[in-house]
């Protein structure tokens, strides 16, 4: 075994001892680091080069998902609506969630299909560099491209799903309204919040191989904190007589709660309703712009590092 | 995903099968030393020095691998064990780490074809991808000129789509713009030669046809430092003619050449320039000849 280490020791003198240290030969002649990360705005411009890229394969990645099955491509409106009638029967007749509230299969799906989003782009993140490991080990593009194209994904799906939504809200009756011109925005804020909080479990996903067991957990109890089965402040104020500041809290303090709210108060009027309150607005402007910023920069910081496992 | 992790590992386990149908490939260099007379050139050798600058240097390089094993039914699931294991900072207990280079030290110079050999496992594919950027080094560092870029594109591509659309996808993958794409897809499918299966899925061609369309996608760009992991081993002997001549195009494009191939008869053809790694480190490095005698007497 002393030919290996010798020659080693030979590349070594040869680049150390005999002449100059191998990194002063580099940079004499200008070779950069191979993995170097990028100064942040440079980062921004390289991913919106892979823009392309980004949605070429969020697209087949969707295609790909139910080519193996008879229905295909039906199955994208087909999970959803099956989604819904299980949600139905289970909260709405078996649990008897109903209440009082007004519209509740209308406001059930609601708060489930905008959950779902996210909580389906929370977990898509954290497998987005984990299960990719193949495909960062063999090429070079900006590696928030996997987490933004599997958002991209979801996002798709939900176009599917939101049809599906507005076809069931009307046919329980509700008006169209001009407030439902809002919905494109609350969609866009939420979006944002998706991609940032998709960003930051990306890159803790990549460290943190436990995390995908964990993930179901963590996004079911979010799902019981967020109101999507009954009202938080029925429940919360009116039920268990806690003080009001703790209704706004679980609005205010859970980014899922504030779209979820602004997206009923949209789409559901008919019952005396109203447009989101200026506090839901703000909660859900501040989620997209903080989730958004802290996502990329967080993600960023590790941009070198992902790929080694 | 899960298809391309085993889609790689086969190719992988191929491996083997191509040393040892090839007469000359006799991958099995013993850790008993070769003679003392053989020449063991030091990484800055003035081999190619009159070419030029260099273009690729490797300091000192480490890279360490982390390798998960399957979990067993008795922790997998466990939502506790996971908590206090993540709360702890602990790695899982199967987790191994596997120290794939050690050390390794080199000037590559402009106009190098440098041809990689060793036995499997002994961090050839690494290297390639830390050279790539694409591993980063646990310590050490690599200095490129440029972007290098590896030849491989399969892990971008999917099995359940058509051709048509991998080629754009695989396409995009390595960075291309949509008129460069457009430009590029008719030359890519008249040179894998697949014609109508174009239109096919890839899960239904061949290997050989799903081989010849992904060397044909992956060479279809040009680079500065381009790195050749085994891409020759592909297809029938017409597309391996094709291919040869396709890889000397790109040679003479391309600044610098890394290859690795179980065949040494490409290696001998086209390296100017041989580094022999055995577990990991330089066991050789200089003249073809010399480094490919002292390999196959190995």
């Amino acid at each position: 075994m002393s030919q290996p280490e010798s020659a080693v020791a030979d590349a070594q003198a040869g680049g150390r001892g005999g002449q100059e240290p191998l990194a002063k030969l580099a940079a004499r002649y200008g070779l950069r680091r191979a993995i170097a990360r990028p100064r942040f705005p440079v980062y921004v411009r390289q991913l919106w080069e892979r823009r392309h890229f980004i949605l070429t394969y969020a697209t087949s990645r969707n295609v790909s998902k139910y080519s193996s099955s008879a229905l295909g491509q039906l199955w994208q409106v087909l999970t959803p609506l099956l989604n819904a009638a299980i949600y139905y029967v289970m909260f709405g007749l078996v649990l008897g969630g109903k209440g009082h509230i007004h519209n509740y299969s209308a406001f059930l799906l609601t708060g489930m299909f905008v959950f779902t989003y996210t909580q389906r782009s929370v977990t898509a993140g954290a497998k987005s560099i984990s299960g990719n490991l193949s495909l960062i080990r063999a090429l070079h593009f900006p590696r928030a491209s996997l987490p933004l194209a599997y958002i991209i994904q979801e996002l798709q799906q939900l176009a599917i799903s939101m049809s599906v939504l507005l076809v069931i809200v009307l046919i329980t009756h509700e008006p169209i309204a001009l407030s439902w011109l809002l919905v494109p925005v609350v969609l866009v804020l939420q979006t944002l919040f998706n991609v940032g909080a998709g960003l930051v479990m990306a890159r803790l996903g990549a460290s943190m191989r436990d995390l995908n067991q964990l993930l179901p957990f963590i996004t079911r109890t979010w799902l019981y904190a967020s109101g999507v089965f009954f009202s938080i402040q029925e429940r919360v104020v009116g039920t268990a007589h806690a003080p009001q500041w703790v209704a706004d809290v679980m609005y205010y303090a859970n980014p899922a709660a504030s779209y979820i709210e602004a997206m009923r108060d949209i789409l559901i009027t008919s019952g005396g309703g109203h447009n989101p309150p200026d506090s839901v607005w703000i909660s859900c402007v501040f989620w997209a712009v903080f989730a958004l910023c802290f996502g990329f920069w967080y993600f960023w910081r590790a941009e070198e590092r992902y790929g080694r496992g | 995903m899960a298809e391309l992790t085993e889609e790689l590992s086969l190719v992988k386990a191929e491996e083997p099968a191509v040393a040892g149908t090839d007469g000359k490939a006799k991958a099995q260099p013993k850790p008993a030393a070769p003679s003392a007379a053989q020449p063991k050139t030091a990484a800055t050798s003035p081999l190619d020095v009159p070419t030029g600058t260099p273009t690729v240097i490797v300091d000192d390089l480490h890279i360490i691998y982390r390798v998960y094993g399957a979990a067993s039914d008795a922790e997998k699931g466990n939502a506790v064990n996971a908590l206090t294991r993540i709360l702890r900072r602990q790695g899982r207990p199967q987790m191994k780490e596997v120290h794939a280079v050690k050390g390794v030290s080199f000037v590559a110079y402009h106009g190098d074809a440098i041809g990689i050999v060793g036995r499997n496992g002994s961090g050839k594919s690494t290297l390639l991808r830390a050279i790539a950027g694409l591993l980063p080094p646990h310590a050490g560092a690599v200095y490129t000129d440029g972007q290098p870029s590896l030849l491989g594109v399969n892990a971008a591509l999917m099995r359940e789509l058509t051709g048509e659309r991998n080629i754009v996808l695989g396409c995009y993958a390595m960075g291309m713009t949509p008129a460069e794409v457009k430009d590029k897809y008719q030359e890519i499918v008249d040179f894998s030669g697949i014609d109508e299966f174009v239109q096919l899925p890839m899960s239904t061609y061949s290997s050989g046809m799903g081989a010849r369309l992904r060397f044909a996608i992956s060479s279809a760009k040009t680079h500065d430092v381009l790195l050749i992991d085994e891409a020759l081993a592909t297809g029938d002997r017409e597309f391996r003619k094709k291919s040869e001549q396709r890889i000397r195009k790109i040679r003479e494009e391309a600044g610098t050449v890394f290859l690795v191939a179980h065949d040494l008869r490409v290696i001998e053809e086209t390296c100017n320039r041989v580094i022999w790694l055995h577990k990991g480190k330089i066991k050789m490095d200089g003249d073809p000849k010399e480094v490919l005698a002292a390999y196959n007497k190995g």
